[in-house]
């Protein structure tokens, strides 16, 4: 018994992280916005095994509020970092429960993220953390965390989302 | 390329594209500007024992500084006296040595070379041969904590050179309430794919704001303030970046020798400025006014300076313990580190509001960072071009004023004067004789 419902877990996170990955490849972003819960934060730390984003810079920080803001200013006919916006393919793999907690699931991948735009094509790799939550909505994302291999690179604008 | 020849490239409200572009002028610079001016390498606070060490460049040279047994800091050329590979491959630690990994050769903490092996092949010791160890950066001074350094053996001394730019890095320091600032909180190194110039051009350029930040002035003005929230802070100053245009045209604006700028008065949310509205802020103002009383206190957090220009590395925020320094890459090539500043004795909860700032202002993904960085590479794509060959500064040109210490303050904030300013001292290094 245990055994299949862990099975059908592991399902059905995978599909809420393959279903948000294609999203942000379709450019997708109010959609993308109403995966998460009104507390969410979508955080890429600065450092490696950072521990705190209130002490220490991070590349993004964003609570519910400053995520809407970033997806508006994408959508903005003058946000010049994002004209013409990247192209991207999110890969997501290696997806695993870690531990449920309640309402609570904190579910481990890992993210290939491949951006073009204008004549440059970049490749990013990352390890991802997600805690899905549970809601009258269905499973949301609550938190985010998504640990880049070269965050503390010397780094080009980044302007998309992982 | 003859004095003559690069004399022409400045004109009063004219540069030419040449300055931003030909790689042969970059080379030049790096030898007559970076070789020579006094550079910001960072802060005292990264270094506070006796053996710790943290990595940089003077343009084109890799150094270590570091703090040496008897106190003092130290800059040490990052190559080996032998065969010339990097000693030293970490951006900060602690060590009593730097051994070289190809032979062995090991340095102290003052760049005497200590120890290698096979000692007796030599017909002469083999210090002797090599001056002694690692190459030394010539003069090394500190300015409120700050340090700086100068590739060359002689110059003006750092407080003629700083001038009265020296107010603002006071500001920096007496803002703290025990006197002192620490770096803190990571550091930023954002690049993009232009000339170092462009970002130093732009930082107390006061018109750009409307146009380069639009998207993220007017996402923050659909954006629902929370007080205290986390986002308050990055919100609010993308909404100042929309400020109207009599507010920067009131903006002070102060250019001096060298090359220096400074933008002051200009912020006015009570939010930001000072943290004035700040929940911590009654505990931060009595745990100042313990040091300076109740008039210097009021003294200190009324200096409203925003960005301060240290030609031709150095940009910081005071105000917002920021400080940015620029390193040249290529011709078409920078990267910046933007780091942040604790102010010691103030209540831990401001310094929050410090990462929250320094996130959204230069963070590498930030939506307003972003957008200038877009704008420095459109800038030096543009300049390739052969169509035309000048770059036009002529805002603000005939209106500026003396003022305090042999300062020039622009007749109003928005005036060019900072890179026509720069530019001059541009022209000055690079037509030196030495």
């Amino acid at each position: 018994m245990r055994e299949a419902a862990d099975v059908e877990l592991r399902a059905e996170v995978a599909e809420l992280l393959f279903h948000e990955a294609s999203l942000l490849d379709r450019g997708r972003l109010d959609e993308w916005l109403e995966l998460y819960t009104d507390d969410a934060t979508y955080w890429i730390p600065l450092q490696a095994d950072q521990s705190d984003p209130l002490t220490t810079s991070s590349i993004v920080y964003d609570d519910r509020r400053l995520m809407e803001a970033r997806v508006r200013q994408f959508q903005h006919p003058r946000a010049h970092a994002r004209v013409p916006a990247p192209r991207t393919v999110h890969q997501v793999g290696n997806v695993r429960v870690l531990e449920v907690d309640g309402r609570d699931t904190r579910v481990g991948s890992t993210l290939v993220l491949v951006e073009y735009r204008r004549e440059r094509q970049r490749v990013w790799g990352a390890v991802v953390e997600h805690r899905l939550r549970r809601t009258a909505h269905g499973l949301r994302i609550a938190a985010k965390r998504v640990d880049l291999v070269n965050s503390e690179a010397e780094l080009d604008g980044i302007v998309c989302i992982f | 390329m003859n004095v003559r020849s690069i004399k022409a490239l400045v004109q009063p409200d004219r540069v030419h594209r040449a300055v931003y572009t030909d790689p042969a002028l970059f080379e030049l610079e790096l030898d007559r500007i970076f070789g020579r001016a006094w550079l910001v390498l960072g802060h005292e606070s990264q270094v506070p024992d006796a053996g710790d060490f943290f990595t940089t460049r003077m343009g084109r040279e890799p150094v270590i500084v570091t703090r040496h047994g008897d106190g003092s800091v130290r800059v040490l050329i990052n190559r080996c006296a032998h065969r010339g590979a990097r000693v030293c491959e970490v951006a900060t630690g602690t060590t009593a040595e730097f051994v070289c990994a190809y032979h062995g050769w090991t340095y102290a903490t003052d760049g005497r070379l200590s120890g290698l092996p096979l000692p007796d092949g030599y017909a002469q010791p083999a210090s002797e041969s090599v001056g002694g160890g690692l190459a030394c950066v010539p003069r090394v001074e500190a300015y409120r904590g700050f340090l700086f350094a100068s590739l060359a053996e002689h110059g003006p001394t750092l407080a003629e050179f700083l001038g009265p730019l020296r107010a603002s890095f006071d500001d920096f320091v007496e803002r703290a309430p025990e006197g002192e600032v620490e770096l803190a909180g990571g550091v930023f190194k954002h690049a993009y794919h232009g000339n170092w110039k462009l970002v130093l051009e732009n930082h107390n350029d006061t018109v750009h704001p409307a146009f380069v930040h639009a998207s993220s002035i007017w996402a923050a003005r659909q954006a629902p303030m929370a007080e205290g929230a986390y986002s308050e802070i990055g919100l609010r100053q993308m909404l100042q970046n929309g400020a109207p245009w009599d507010v920067w045209e009131n903006t002070g604006l102060w250019v001096a020798g060298y090359g220096h700028s400074w933008m002051a008065d200009y912020h006015d949310d009570s939010r930001l400025v000072a943290g004035l509205a700040h929940p911590a802020f009654a505990e931060y103002r009595a745990a100042l006014e313990r040091r300076l009383g109740r008039e210097g206190a009021t003294r200190a957090l009324g200096d409203l300076r925003w960005n301060s220009i240290v030609y031709p590395n150095c940009s910081f925020m005071s105000q917002f313990r920021q400080l940015r320094i620029v390193h040249p890459i290529a011709v078409d090539r920078t990267v910046v580190y933007a780091y942040s500043f604790r102010l010691k004795g103030a209540p831990e909860r401001m310094f929050r509001d410090t990462v929250a700032f320094s996130n959204v202002v230069n963070g590498t993904a930030s939506p307003v960072l972003t957008d200038d960085l877009e704008v420095y590479e459109r800038t030096q794509e543009g300049l390739r071009a052969h169509g035309s060959d000048w770059v036009f500064l002529g805002r603000g040109q005939g209106g500026d004023q003396p003022d305090r210490e042999g300062a020039l303050r622009g007749r109003t904030g928005t005036s060019e004067i900072h890179i026509r300013n720069q530019l001059a001292a541009w022209l000055e290094y690079m037509t030196a004789e030495s």
